[in-house]
């Protein structure tokens, strides 16, 4: 067993160099990761408050709380913060730039310094938010629809929209050196065919990330200069047409969730793997309904548009090819649940947010069945059906992958364990408070809850109410792995090299890693998962 | 983008770190480009749909707009702007040579012929300024409804017209103001030589960046200034 | 069947009962779903949980059970699809016959306006079993009209008109929600509609002011700003004749031909150069600004007026409109 004395002595990334500014100009992709972490657990905990304000107010059908103007700028910026500043970098920006090069067998991405310039337009992005949020808000939905944003809201739009355009512009940067170092910079032996699934899952992340953000950032651009030059491009009284913004933004904001949910299908390749010793079932198909997600996720965007106005025509092609969409996330569940057949299965922390993701991530993704059909849609389009749909992907699929991922790779990370009961309640505190809060919202819509209400029929309240007391004990289960992973750095127990026993280069260097992450560099000669040649670790490493 | 040259590595100016021969590195930076500049396709792509859609909407508003520009201004700045991918061109070719000297002069012909196009630029945003083109308060298109009698125009749908014009070229005028101040650093890294035959990356990356601006306004300019411009009846 | 489960909405109109079908097939496909998955997961945790000496055993895959599973489910999609698109193709489609009601969304109130005139703000009365078609514009934002008991939602957009209907079937009342976010008092810009039976309906209708058919203030209207001056009955005026314009295709100068509906009377009026009927010049002053929405509501259905009626009503006998019928060629 490693003592601390002969962790200190041997460098690794951590404490190769101290102070501000070897943090603040690192290029080691290592340590922007940790950078990332800081800033977008920052603003989850922004957008979590926001949140937690919302559902306060929900307690009663009265708006009683705060003003209607205040709500209205409290979904609004729950939405933006959590979308683009918490989830849309979380899983790519510290995982991804943490493994991605260590999973490939490279020293680093392939642009280091444009790494960093893409953590630096993150936190200006972030800074200008704040400062939007502190001078006022904004009020027009996550979604900024027009005409009311360009020319009816009172509040900080145009500062907003800059932000957000800023981030997705730190969003491009990270895919493009995702792409770049995935196609240049594979170790010799690494072939297409044995990279992890992770790999290939943020791959088609990148693509969506480069190729759909530019559009959101055309499209805010206009409604920044529509609102600051009075131009009249969206705009009906002059003859501009609110539903192209609608077209635009959707263009973008539909992969957007794709940008979102695969790197947490990522995590979840990776994490059963390890914890059924096994390779994941059909590895082809997994990869390539990644590429297919991608690629089907830029045709369906019309899908938010049933009763917006778009012809029938329209809505029936958009309908299909949502369908057509829904099969590669399908087959990667069943994949999954495949993997487990046969395997041989330890119920870690890591493993438990995996169970945890299946279920809810199959909920959200049925409830999505219903959302595609044009004639269920047009019942609960812009209902409490919607926010409970998204939020079982975005918040039970992707932030338990992300949380997964966290305790996955943390003893890489960080050098240490975290305390594994703590993180077992934790998941399954994560589990339960979820499904409190959102389950009620699914019937909450079909019996015709609008969303985005301050104030709401009496007859909705109970399920409301019930809402409310489960986002509790989902709160408590998301500030629990903050706590015990800062404890966790100072005495949490050392970690070996490879504690799972997982395959994957990252496992092969030490933990944490070197700064050019390998002594040597390394030579692949075997395929993905090769768990038969890897011994189990003797016991998982628990806390007793 | 680039590399933009910052502090010397312990290997030197060329080969990066992380890289394991200068050939991995020069195809990264190549393929970090390309899909950089597919990028900036779906930027513009979002303002060419819109002004697809309002094209077809408001033909003839559409139309009166782009007579009102001035076509030769828009020529010459076209004809500038294949000059200046030419300079691109041929520097990118001295550099192979390693011809330094010729190379600095081909860099700052570049820079001049963007001056040049800038230039011409803000003359035509003057005039419209002093037409009452600008969309906003002051927006006034009494004179074209005057010149064009014979089909009737929408005051409100001009402004469309306009709005578009504005923010296109407005937004390519502002990727010309970053290409020239790459180019800007590109001169001065050439004068002091750091780009011979075995290193010229950076000059090729710049160019690819300059080459697609140039495109774009090869686009801009028939969607903007060619729109009718047969004799009127 | 399942009225009193406080799962859905009741039902009120005719489409509620499809739409609520479908749901219930998609919740039991769904349930079946999560039950196969989640105790296959259950089965395989226990079953296959880690033991001493146990290895796990390593399968590549199988593409017969990808393919299965993909197919299947592809044709379970295309069902449900389908169904889906029958029942949405039928809440777009507003029957022939349909009695109109005029809806004006602004921030934030309904207002809405009868074809035989009554004027309501927030509130819609309609008789039992009757189909009734709402042409609905905005005066600012993006709204939209939202009755959870009869299924039906429809965005309202600000510089054209949408269409939505129902036919209701139960008497009571019901909630009427907007439902596109529209600013500061979006959740206060609800309503109800309140569903009668026929006879009560008449008693309502006959009690209310006796401002006259919207048609008919049209027609006032119509004479007030001078349209007459050009819009002849006859082949002489300078703009064309607009009796039995609507519902008819009409061919324009650039060659196009586009169909006369409520969105066309609009713009014409609004916005008369964006389309100029062939044979005619471009002199038609514009009237952006000169008249509100629900001038405009009267307008157009005073020039839908002059059209026939449209024939094979899709209501039940007895069920058409009473009051004021609409008027064949007027002049």
């Amino acid at each position: 067993m490693a003592t601390a004395a002969v962790v200190a002595e041997r460098e690794h990334y951590l404490n190769k160099e101290y102070g501000i500014r070897s943090w603040l100009l690192t290029t080691d992709h290592k340590r922007i990761a940790l950078l990332y972490l800081i800033s977008i657990t920052f603003f989850f905990f922004v957008g979590g408050f926001f949140a937690l304000l919302i559902r306060l107010e929900l307690l009663t059908p009265a708006g009683d709380l705060v003003q209607a103007d205040t709500y209205n700028k409290l979904f609004s910026m729950h939405g933006q913060v959590m979308i683009f500043f918490f989830l849309i970098p979380s899983i790519p920006a510290v995982l991804g730039n943490f493994l991605v090069p260590l999973m490939i067998g490279a020293k680093d991405l392939a642009f280091p310094r444009i790494n960093l310039l893409s953590w630096y337009l993150y936190m200006i992005a972030g800074l200008i938010y704040i400062h939007c949020i502190v001078t006022g808000g904004v009020d027009t939905g996550w979604t900024f629809y027009t005409p009311f944003s360009t020319a009816f809201s009172n509040t900080r739009v145009i500062e907003a929209g800059i932000a957000i355009f800023v981030a997705g512009f730190s969003s491009i940067l990270t895919g493009l050196n995702f792409v770049v170092t995935i196609h240049r910079m594979r170790a010799p032996g690494m072939t297409w065919s044995r990279l992890p699934l992770f790999i290939w899952a943020h791959y088609a992340t990148s693509i969506i990330q480069l190729l759909g953000t530019p559009v959101l950032a055309i499209t805010l651009l206009l409604v920044v200069f529509e609102r600051a030059f009075n131009l009249g491009i969206f705009d009906p009284t002059r003859g501009g047409d609110p539903l192209l913004f609608q077209h635009l933004f959707w263009f973008y904001s539909h992969p957007a969730v794709y940008i979102m949910i695969l790197p947490a299908m990522a995590v979840e390749s990776e994490v059963v793997a390890c914890f059924t010793r096994k390779r994941i079932f059909g590895y082809n198909f997994v990869a390539m309904s990644s590429i297919a997600i991608a690629v089907f996720g830029f045709l369906v965007w019309a899908h938010h548009m049933f009763v917006a106005g778009i012809s029938l025509y329209a809505a029936l092609v958009f309908s299909i090819l949502s369908y057509l969409v829904a099969v590669p996330s399908a087959i990667k569940v069943f994949n999954w649940t495949a993997t487990m057949y046969k395997g041989s299965i330890s119920f870690t922390t890591p493993m438990l947010y995996a169970f945890g993701f299946i279920g809810l991530f199959t909920m959200g993704g049925l409830t999505g069945l219903f959302l595609a059909c044009l004639g269920i849609d047009v019942h609960v389009h812009d209902t409490y059906f919607i926010i409970a749909h998204f939020h079982y992907i975005m918040v039970g699929g992707a932030v338990m992958g992300y949380l997964g991922g966290l305790h996955f790779w943390w003893p890489k990370i960080s050098g240490r364990m975290y305390p594994e009961a703590w993180g077992r309640l934790a998941a399954m505190l994560v589990f339960v408070g979820f499904n409190l809060t959102f389950f009620p919202q699914f019937i909450l819509g079909y019996m015709g809850m609008p969303r985005r209400y301050w104030q709401y029929p009496p007859e909705f309240q109970v399920l409301n109410v019930l809402s409310t007391a489960g986002s509790t004990v989902l709160a408590v289960g998301y500030v629990l792995p903050m706590v015990y992973f800062l404890w966790s750095m100072r005495y949490g127990k050392i970690a070996e090299d490879n504690p799972w026993g997982a395959a994957g280069l990252e496992w092969k260097t030490s933990s944490p890693p070197p700064t050019f992450n390998f002594d040597e560099e390394p030579e692949v000669t075997w395929e993905a998962y090769n768990y038969e040649q890897i011994p189990a670790p003797a016991e998982v490493p628990v806390e007793r | 983008m680039s590399d933009s040259p910052v502090a010397v590595e312990q290997h030197g100016p060329e080969l990066l770190h992380h890289f394991v021969d200068a050939e991995q590195q020069r195809d990264a930076a190549s393929l970090g480009m390309w899909l950089f500049l597919a990028t900036e396709i779906m930027f513009f792509g979002g303002m060419f749909c819109a002004y697809l859609i309002y094209r077809f909407w408001y033909y003839n508003e559409f139309a009166a707009g782009s007579r009102s520009l001035d076509i030769w201004l828009g020529t010459i700045n076209t004809a500038v702007l294949i000059c200046s991918s030419l300079t691109v061109a041929l520097g990118v070719r001295a550099a192979q040579m390693g011809k330094r000297k010729l190379l600095v002069i081909l860099l700052l012909l570049t820079i001049v012929f963007g001056f040049a196009f800038l230039g011409i630029k803000g003359v035509e945003w003057y005039d419209k300024y002093k037409e009452h083109h600008i969309p906003g308060p002051s927006f006034n298109v009494d004179d074209l409804v005057k010149a064009y009698p014979q089909i009737h125009i929408d005051q409100q749908h001009e402004q469309i017209y306009f709005s578009l014009y504005f923010a296109m070229t407005g937004l390519h005028a502002l990727h010309m103001i970053i290409g020239v101040g790459i180019f800007a650093f590109l001169t001065y890294y050439a004068w002091k030589g750091r780009y011979t035959p075995k290193y010229y990356t950076p000059i090729e990356m710049g160019g690819l960046y300059w080459h697609f601006v140039d495109i774009i306004w090869i686009y801009l300019f028939p969607l903007l200034y060619l729109i009718d411009r047969k004799p009127l009846r | 069947m399942f009225e009193n489960l406080p799962l859905w909405p009741v039902r009120a109109s005719s489409g509620a009962g499809n739409v609520d079908a479908l749901y219930i097939f998609l919740l039991a496909l769904s349930a079946f779903m999560c039950a196969a998955i989640f105790t296959m997961i259950l089965v395989f945790a226990t079953k296959y949980r880690r033991r001493r000496g146990v290895e796990a055993e390593q399968i590549e895959g199988s593409s017969a059970l990808e393919i299965t599973w993909s197919i299947i489910p592809l044709g379970i999609f295309m069902v449900i699809f389908l169904w889906g698109a029958v029942i949405y193709f039928h809440e777009r489609t507003p029957p022939r016959g349909a009695s109109e009601v005029y809806v004006v969304a602004k921030q934030w109130m309904w207002k809405l306006q009868h074809q035989e005139g009554p004027r309501e703000i927030n509130e819609l009365h309609v008789p039992v079993g009757r189909d009734v078609k709402l042409i609905m514009t905005s005066q600012d934002v993006i709204h939209s009209f939202y009755v959870p008991a009869f299924r039906i939602k429809q965005d309202v957009l600000p510089g054209r008109y949408s269409t939505a209907w129902f036919r209701a079937t139960k008497p009571g009342v019901y909630h009427l929600f907007c439902s596109q976010y529209c600013g500061t008092m979006h959740s206060g810009m609800i309503g109800q509609v309140t569903v009668m039976e026929p006879a009560q309906y008449e008693a309502w209708l006959s009690g209310g002011s006796t401002t006259g058919s919207l048609a008919a203030s049209g027609e006032s209207l119509f004479q007030q700003l001078g349209c007459p001056t050009c819009h002849r009955s006859d082949t002489q005026g300078r703009g064309p004749n607009l009796v039995g314009v609507f519902g008819k295709p009409v061919q324009l100068e650039d060659g196009r031909t586009v169909m006369a509906d409520e969105n066309y009377i609009r713009e014409s009026i609004l916005s008369p150069s964006a389309k100029i009927v062939s044979g005619f010049k471009p002199i038609m002053p514009v009237f952006q600004g000169l008249v509100g929405e629900e001038q405009l509501n009267a307008l157009v259905a005073y020039i839908k007026s002059l059209s026939p009626a449209p024939s094979g009503a899709a209501g039940k006998p007895g069920s058409g409109p009473t009051g004021t019928r609409l008027q064949n060629v007027k002049e």
